[in-house]
């Protein structure tokens, strides 16, 4: 499952719904991952922008790929801002024995990480800078230069 | 006619565009200094499709994305 909210996440709230899904599916392992916006650089927090089509179809291969290990896939991501000691991430893949869970998550967070349609901002004073540096190009990218 | 929207930090009002390929959209996007900039890194998805191809015709309706790098979490 995919969920998208507007600034900060409740991550407790989040994470322990999806646990009891996990126990309702009688499985034995659930691996969470949260990301949480560090105090660096001089920002107040960071901003993102996500295209919800292309989020929902990336997510839904990713999800494919999880469940035909007999795992579950479920991820919450912020629009907007979320400030210092927040957090902007959540992920978690449930699985019936831990292994397939913890290899899944990583490969999943990296993929993330490159491949989500998703634009992240530094907020420093009143600015919104895009963070060029620290993004990836999508597949595909430069064809129209 | 086609639409052409600009994703994430490319601050770029929707383009309406009556053309049938993307060679034609790379012709003239790479006319605009504030599109011009974006071509190197940004990827095209036609009707919230990544392409990685410049030979598709573009029909009347088709709505075309570009997407600059990314980073979520």
């Amino acid at each position: 499952m995919l969920e998208i909210y507007s600034g900060a996440l409740d991550v407790e709230s989040i994470l322990s719904r999806w646990y009891r899904l996990s126990l309702r599916d009688n499985c034995g392992a659930f691996v969470p991952f949260v990301g949480s916006v560090r105090d660096e650089n001089g920002i107040s927090g960071l901003s993102f922008d996500l295209y919800e089509p292309l989020l929902k179809s990336w997510f839904a291969r990713c999800s494919d790929r999880v469940e035909k290990e007999g795992a579950t896939l479920c991820m919450a991501h912020s629009n907007g801002n979320v400030y210092l000691q927040e957090s902007s991430f959540v992920c978690a893949i449930y699985s019936s024995k831990r292994k397939i869970a913890l290899s899944m998550i990583a490969e999943f967070v990296e993929d993330f990480k490159t491949d989500a349609p998703i634009w992240k901002y530094d907020l420093i004073g009143k600015r919104r800078i895009y963070a060029l540096e620290r993004s990836t190009p999508l597949y595909g990218s430069g064809i129209l230069s | 006619m086609v639409s052409v929207e600009f994703l994430g930090p490319i601050e770029i009002p929707t383009m309406q565009l009556e053309i049938g390929s993307l060679a034609e959209l790379g012709e003239i996007l790479r006319t605009i200094d504030e599109s011009k900039k974006w071509l190197e890194v940004s990827a095209i998805a036609i009707n919230d499709t990544l392409v990685d191809s410049l030979d598709i015709e573009l029909k009347d309706g088709d709505r075309i994305c570009l997407l600059p790098p990314v980073c979520g979490g």
